[in-house]
């Protein structure tokens, strides 16, 4: 069996940016495996701009986005193993990993970081009903075929769901000539960002249906129209707003799911909210010495925030490998008021240094305190103007602001 | 000119194929459709039933019972996947307990062994996650799963291995007949003749019987719809679990499936036209209820896909099995328990067959065995490398839900029979069938597809006939314009 001090498990730009952060911190017998045949994850189909404005200060594409990190990676000695796929992670962090070019070959990592990425959900897992015809696909799926491979999945469009992929499939499929009659979404609000709504569906008069859903599928070889209708406070359809669109595809854009298998299979349980496994602020999993980053762990709306993500676990990972981790640890839990959703971390293990607590919110509200509250005291606070689902937000806990014995650190929304 | 021609490529027809096949018969199968399976086959409970509830001296009583005896052999020689897990018919008060009683007397004159009634006690230390509500049971450990479309693919496969001869998109339009035989003549002029005519076209039966004169019955379609849930919920049961059947049916069941997926469903409404597949609202809603009544912890969020199935339920209330003139043979009204009944309708077939006079003897160099082509991921690293090292695409995964290999999809695209579509590559490699539906792996298949039938992307399908995936080039670089 090989022995390598650090595999890690995708090479998107969590697993990239991982990589490199880890070979800074000192860990020096690295192997990235990655199942695509090249690097650089998703973003090798996001052919749209508006990546790296925070990171590296400048508005790229997805693939430039890779290409910088990938670019930055090859300086070290990394080892990675493209078209390659794990199989399965046991608990004494064997990683069993298969290609044709190796076969099959288990390994034996001193640390793992996940970076497996996540996938879209499917027509099945909401349920629609109706005929089962050709050109019905997730939003992702036609984006490979468009900017991949050169493809067009249909003429006439109807998305639904307005989170960021689907938005900005409204708009790549516009460009290439088809119609998009309509994004339904049926929650109130979108679950994309605030800047696709507008240079994605507005700047093309694209329409956006608030409260709207498909709820039915016509046609029997390929998909001919669907049925929207309005949906009510319980997500019901109301009876009589019925609208009946032709259309030749329908693309789904309802959700993204952390593709964490490999993690159940390496006894991991999962947060019921984030579907990832629940981490301390190193990003290290409730086994030691397995940490998780990017859409593994959470859905992210920026790649930024996902290579920023994914060296902390890289630094993290590597400090663990050199016995330099801190081993005087508390136990705080963080917990939030349902307003806000979720928080990552959800446990915080180290009072010492300063945390970037991500947080995402549960509907809209306008003129909010965020509170931070450990034991009842209130120890951040932040004002914003508005905060949506599908935004992600951070407050910083700074160090020696929790104590080693505080129990509980509560994320709540306040009236400003 | 062959010995026989079975109409319909369904699990009926393909086991009647091949046993014919096996009796030194020279036998083509046809069908309207675009790939086997497409009818009743692809859409069912996936259940081969005890045998405890057709009625006591009807044909289904008796087939079911011997099909459920010969299925876990014939599983066996064909390599397709069969779990004995026993059912439960669950039953929630002093009623249900009386229905109960008659069903195992039933069960006890259809010759079903080990049937048993249990109270709620030994039903939840079987069972923990059957509802509370459920305080007597049934249990037949002789019900079992199987998957029919495998099943099916796995049969006519091993019908062609044998010299079978498969037609699709033949949809038969007129069967004429002389000294000489039969002759079937389809839509697009394609003409077969043979001396044998099986009558296995499912929800289409009665109208192959009409186009020979015999009227004496009719097939309407029973839709069932059906959601199937994530393999994390797989564990939920391990029996089959049943309700108190009524005139329309066996009722909703919960059930894992061989592949490990919890299968919820199905509906019972009966419906006039032969190809509406349309999943309701309605529908779906009344398969989560049901099945809520009993079991606990099947979330319907975790559901991967939800479609429907159509039955063909004969007039007559039991299989219609007869010959209406020498030579051919109606196999119709094969509703539930129709898969559990398929080996033994083919036995049946072939005796018939010798009563009225044809010679049906053992093909000496006819191979009952086909290999199973779902059992890479379950090999061990050594078996795996020894496959990789000779065929470098078994190494490369491009179903990353359910582990299915390049080497798996080529598998089904080159042999019998072989995979045309994208729904095709799912139903026989699983690819598309986890719980991403395929949204990373569909075009990697329609690229193979493609490549393999020498295609463009643009031909590819989904399923035959119109169902195109993709509608044409982008606009492509500026140096192309």
């Amino acid at each position: 069996m090989r022995n390598v001090d650090l595999v890690i498990i995708g090479g998107g730009p969590a697993g990239m940016c991982a990589a490199v952060s880890a070979y800074n911190a000192g860990a020096k017998d690295i192997l990235v495996i990655e199942r695509d045949s090249d690097l650089g994850g998703i973003l090798r189909q996001c052919i749209h701009n508006g990546f790296g404005l925070h990171r590296f200060k400048e508005e790229l594409t997805g693939p430039e986005y890779a290409y910088k990190c990938e670019t930055e990676l090859k300086k070290f000695p990394i080892d990675v193993w493209c078209n390659t796929i794990v199989t399965d992670i046991s608990k004494d962090k064997i990683v069993t990993a298969m290609s044709s070019e190796r076969g099959v070959e288990k390994i034996q990592a001193k640390a793992i970081i996940l970076a497996m990425g996540c996938r879209e959900r499917p027509r099945g897992a909401l349920n629609i009903p109706g005929t089962r015809p050709a050109g019905i696909f997730s939003a992702g799926t036609a984006q490979k075929y468009v900017n991949m491979m050169g493809y067009m999945p249909g003429k006439n469009v109807v998305i639904l769901g307005s989170g960021d992929i689907g938005l900005i499939m409204a708009r790549r499929m516009t460009l290439e000539g088809a119609k998009v009659h309509a994004v339904c979404e049926v929650m109130p609000y979108s679950g994309g960002l605030a800047r696709n709504i507008e240079q994605c569906l507005n700047d093309f008069d694209i329409p956006l249906y608030l409260s709207h859903t498909v709820t039915d599928i016509h046609g029997s070889d390929r998909i001919e129209a669907v049925t929207v209708s309005q949906v009510d406070e319980k997500m019901q359809p109301i009876k009589g707003t019925e609208m009946y669109i032709e259309c030749d595809t329908l693309l789904l854009s309802v959700g993204l799911i952390p593709e964490n298998e490999l993690s159940k299979s390496a006894g991991l349980t999962l947060d019921s909210i984030t579907r990832g496994c629940r981490v301390d602020q190193n990003r290290q999993t409730e086994i030691e010495g397995v940490f998780a980053c990017g859409n593994v762990l959470h859905v992210h709306d920026l790649a930024d925030f996902v290579s920023e993500e994914g060296e902390v676990a890289g630094e993290s990972a590597a400090k663990y490998i050199l016995g330099k981790a801190n081993t005087e640890k508390c136990n705080i839990n963080v917990s939030t008021d349902g307003k806000v959703r979720y928080s990552v971390p959800q446990k915080i293990t180290d009072t010492t240094v300063d945390i970037k607590l991500y947080y995402r919110v549960s509907g809209v509200f306008d003129n909010v305190m965020v509170v931070a509250e450990a034991d009842g005291e209130i120890i951040a606070k932040q004002k914003k103007a508005k905060v949506v689902p599908g935004e992600m937000q951070y407050i910083v806990i700074k160090k020696d602001t929790l104590k080693k014995d505080t129990k509980e650190l509560k994320i709540r929304i306040d009236k400003a | 000119m062959y010995d026989a021609v079975v109409i319909g490529a369904g699990v009926v027809g393909g086991l009647i194929a091949r046993k014919l096949t096996s009796c030194s018969q020279k036998v083509c199968i046809a069908d309207k459709a675009s790939d086997i399976a497409m009818g009743a086959t692809k859409a069912n409970s996936a259940i081969v039933h005890a045998g405890f509830d057709a009625k006591a001296g009807s044909l289904k009583a008796k087939l079911n019972k011997l099909g459920s005896d010969m299925m876990e052999k014939v599983c066996s020689e064909l390599g397709v996947k069969y779990i004995r897990n026993g059912s439960l018919v669950l039953g929630y008060n002093d009623e249900d307990k009386k229905s109960l009683e008659a069903i195992l007397e039933n069960g006890k004159l259809n010759g079903i062994e080990g049937l048993k009634l249990i109270d709620a006690k030994e039903l939840h230390d079987l069972e923990p996650n059957v509802s509370d509500d459920a305080i007597w049971a049934l249990h037949a450990p002789t019900g079992a799963i199987v998957c029919p479309y495998e099943l099916c693919e796995a049969a006519i496969g091993n019908a062609m291995d044998n010299g079978a001869q498969l037609e699709l998109g033949f949809e038969v339009c007129e069967i004429t007949n002389d000294e000489s035989g039969y002759t079937i003549v389809a839509k697009d002029g394609r003409k077969l003749q043979a001396k044998i005519v099986i009558n296995a076209a499912g929800a289409y039966s009665d109208e192959m019987a009409k186009l020979v004169g015999d009227n004496s019955f009719d097939v309407h379609p029973r839709k069932g719809e059906y959601i199937l849930l994530d393999k994390e919920y797989g564990f939920v049961t391990k029996h089959t679990l049943f309700t108190v059947p009524t005139k329309m049916g066996k009722g909703i069941l919960v059930s894992p499936t061989v592949d490990g997926n919890l299968i919820l469903g199905p509906t019972a409404v009966d419906f006039d036209e032969k190809e509406n597949k349309q999943t309701t609202r309605e529908g779906i809603n009344s398969v989560i209820t049901e099945s809520r009544r009993m079991v606990k912890n099947a979330p319907s969020n975790m559901a991967i896909t939800s479609f429907c199935g159509l039955r063909s339920v004969g007039s007559t209330g039991d299989f219609i099995i007869n010959s209406p003139q020498k030579g051919f043979i109606n196999v119709a009204g094969i509703e539930s328990p129709g898969l559990s009944a398929s080996p033994a309708i083919a036995e049946y077939i072939a005796e018939m067959l010798k009563n009225d006079g044809f010679t049906l003897k053992p093909k000496a160099d006819f191979n009952p065995v086909r290999e199973a082509t779902h059992k890479f991921s379950s090999l061990s690293d050594e078996e795996k490398n020894e496959i990789i090292k000779n065929d470098p695409s078994f190494g490369k995964i491009i179903c990353r839900c359910e582990n299915v290999t390049e080497g798996e999809i080529l598998r089904a695209i080159r042999t019998n029979p072989k995979a045309t579509t994208l729904d095709g590559v799912k139903r026989r490699t699983r690819a598309q069938m986890g719980r991403c539906q395929g949204g990373f792996c569909s075009p990697y298949i329609t690229e193979l597809l493609a490549k393999e039938l020498g295609i463009t992307m643009e031909e590819v399908t989904k399923s035959g006939k119109g169902s195109f995936i993709l509608a044409g080039k982008t606009k492509g670089d500026l140096k192309d314009a």
